[in-house]
């Protein structure tokens, strides 16, 4: 079959590091039909059917890396107008502003930050919690979402971070997560979707997260 | 509700097999790593970690294919260590699909390649492996002592610290193995495991002595570990990660089933 009759994803490349699992996972659950691009090239994320924006690393460099690529345009467009989705840090980055690296403004798609868990984060009980949040944590679904068709509510997903998301508006949070306090995991509206954990690590679940999103035609 | 506590294993890989070492000398094969890895994935296990315990660096592109071959078809995190000793290194491992690496004796050696590390991939990626040792005697207070050279060679720096020190360098998590234990089956040196849970505030894995599903339980509930790890009890058909996942949530640890 050719490219040209292929349903395309541009996985964006802003230099933050490896892209090899979110490449991998998502060809893992894609069809024949679709064709996974690893792209810094706007026009190219122009021409995509589907754009992931992944997240590796501190925000202050990844806010920057998508400034000096020029990738900024690119990704508020495509954010205007075809199924979008963003993992971990890449969260972070569609919020007004983290308080990482000391404060640093974001591309304030959502409205609300990213704070951080602080090194002394405690249980309700008063327990010592360990941060980064690290591992397998239950997802509560906080609204019916095309991207979590065939997942269970309370499904576990890998987590990887020290910084986590105040949603500015209630409405937009389509799970949310227990560690010490509820907190924000996943955000959409309209054609946006974006999570905190990692699609590509969290095995069958994840994959069909991945899957959804192949197949999601951007209606929420 | 909350987070999971993890279970680990861990493929000892020499010359592209898996192996056991007993206390790092008597050595058994127990397969393929691609093979290997794939039943753990399938057997729910929360991560895996691969140890390049070969000791020349020619097979070094072995490993890189072999890291590549897991990535391409498990989705859980990996990490990947022996052997890591410079940037490139780490470099290497990320793009052929390693989550994490570990770094060991070359943290002993210049404790400032951590701090690079971290700041160049992020402390996310940096696992600090330590390998320690009990040096007092009984009835003094615990004392346990960083040790190279699979156990061989002391270096006079107290475990405890040195784990604190890790962290402060940029370490996201701990790996720590008991020496004394490693290979023997009797179970973590959970006073160690517990001293250095408590002293820093990344996750710490218990590795080196499992030799039963219980002690998997004491690494959580009396060692304060965050992750377990475990070979042997795996590697030859003894229990499988789903029958220590369910022994563990009975002992009323939450566990992702």
């Amino acid at each position: 079959m050719s490219t040209e009759n292929k349903a395309t994803v541009a996985v964006i490349d802003y230099g933050m590091g490896n892209l090899h699992s979110v490449a991998k996972a998502l060809e893992h659950a894609a069809d024949d039909n679709t064709q996974i691009i690893v792209t810094s090239d706007p026009a190219v994320i122009d021409a995509a059917d589907r754009v992931l924006l992944p997240g590796v690393g501190a925000i202050r460099d990844c806010i920057a890396e998508m400034k000096k690529q020029g990738l900024v345009p690119a990704i508020q467009k495509a954010m205007a107008e075809k199924p979008f989705l963003a993992i971990c840090v890449g969260i972070q980055s569609l919020m007004a502003h983290s308080e990482e690296n000391g404060g640093v403004d974001c591309l304030n798609h959502f409205d609300g930050n990213a704070l951080f868990f602080g090194n002394e984060h405690k249980d309700v009980d008063g327990t010592k919690l360990k941060v980064p949040h690290m591992g397998w944590n239950q997802v509560k679904h906080t609204m019916d979402h095309p991207l979590w068709e065939g997942i269970e509510d309370g499904a576990r997903f890998y987590f990887v971070h020290s910084y986590y998301v105040v949603a500015g508006n209630k409405d937009e949070v389509a799970g949310t997560c227990h560690y010490g306090h509820d907190f924000c995991v996943a955000l959409a509206r309209d054609n946006v979707f974006a999570v905190q954990f990692h699609p590509e690590k969290s095995h069958k679940d994840g994959l069909q997260l991945y899957k959804n999103f192949i197949h999601w035609d951007g209606k929420p | 509700m909350g987070l999971a506590k993890r279970i680990i294993p861990c493929l000892d890989v020499d010359n592209g097999r898996v192996v056991k070492g007993v206390q790092f000398v008597d050595i058994r094969d127990a397969g393929d790593p691609v093979e290997v890895a794939k039943r753990y994935n399938e057997q729910g296990a929360d991560e895996i970690t691969f140890l390049d315990i070969t000791a020349s660096s020619d097979d070094r592109e072995t490993t890189v294919h072999m890291v590549e071959a897991i990535a391409a078809e498990v989705f859980i995190p990996l990490t990947v260590g022996g052997g890591i000793r410079t940037c490139d290194d780490i470099r290497r491992m990320l793009n052929a699909g390693a989550d994490k690496v570990g770094i060991n004796t070359a943290a002993v050696f210049n404790p400032d390649f951590v701090r690079e590390a971290a700041e160049r991939f992020g402390s996310q990626c940096i696992v600090v492996a330590i390998d320690a040792k009990k040096v007092s005697a009984e009835g003094e207070a615990d004392k346990w002592e960083i040790f190279t050279h699979g156990g061989r060679k002391p270096t006079g720096l107290d475990a405890v610290e040195w784990a604190k020190k890790m962290v402060d360098l940029g370490a996201g998590e701990i790996l720590l193995t008991s020496m004394d234990r490693d290979g023997t089956k009797n179970g973590f040196d959970l006073g160690v495991t517990r001293a250095i849970s408590e002293a820093v505030h990344v996750p710490v894995i218990a590795s080196g002595g499992v030799g039963n599903l219980q002690h998997l339980v004491d690494g959580v509930i009396e060692g304060k570990a965050d992750a377990v790890l475990a070979a042997s009890i795996f590697h030859f058909g003894e229990h499988s990660i789903q029958e220590a996942k369910e022994t563990m949530q009975a002992a009323g640890i939450e566990m992702r089933l």
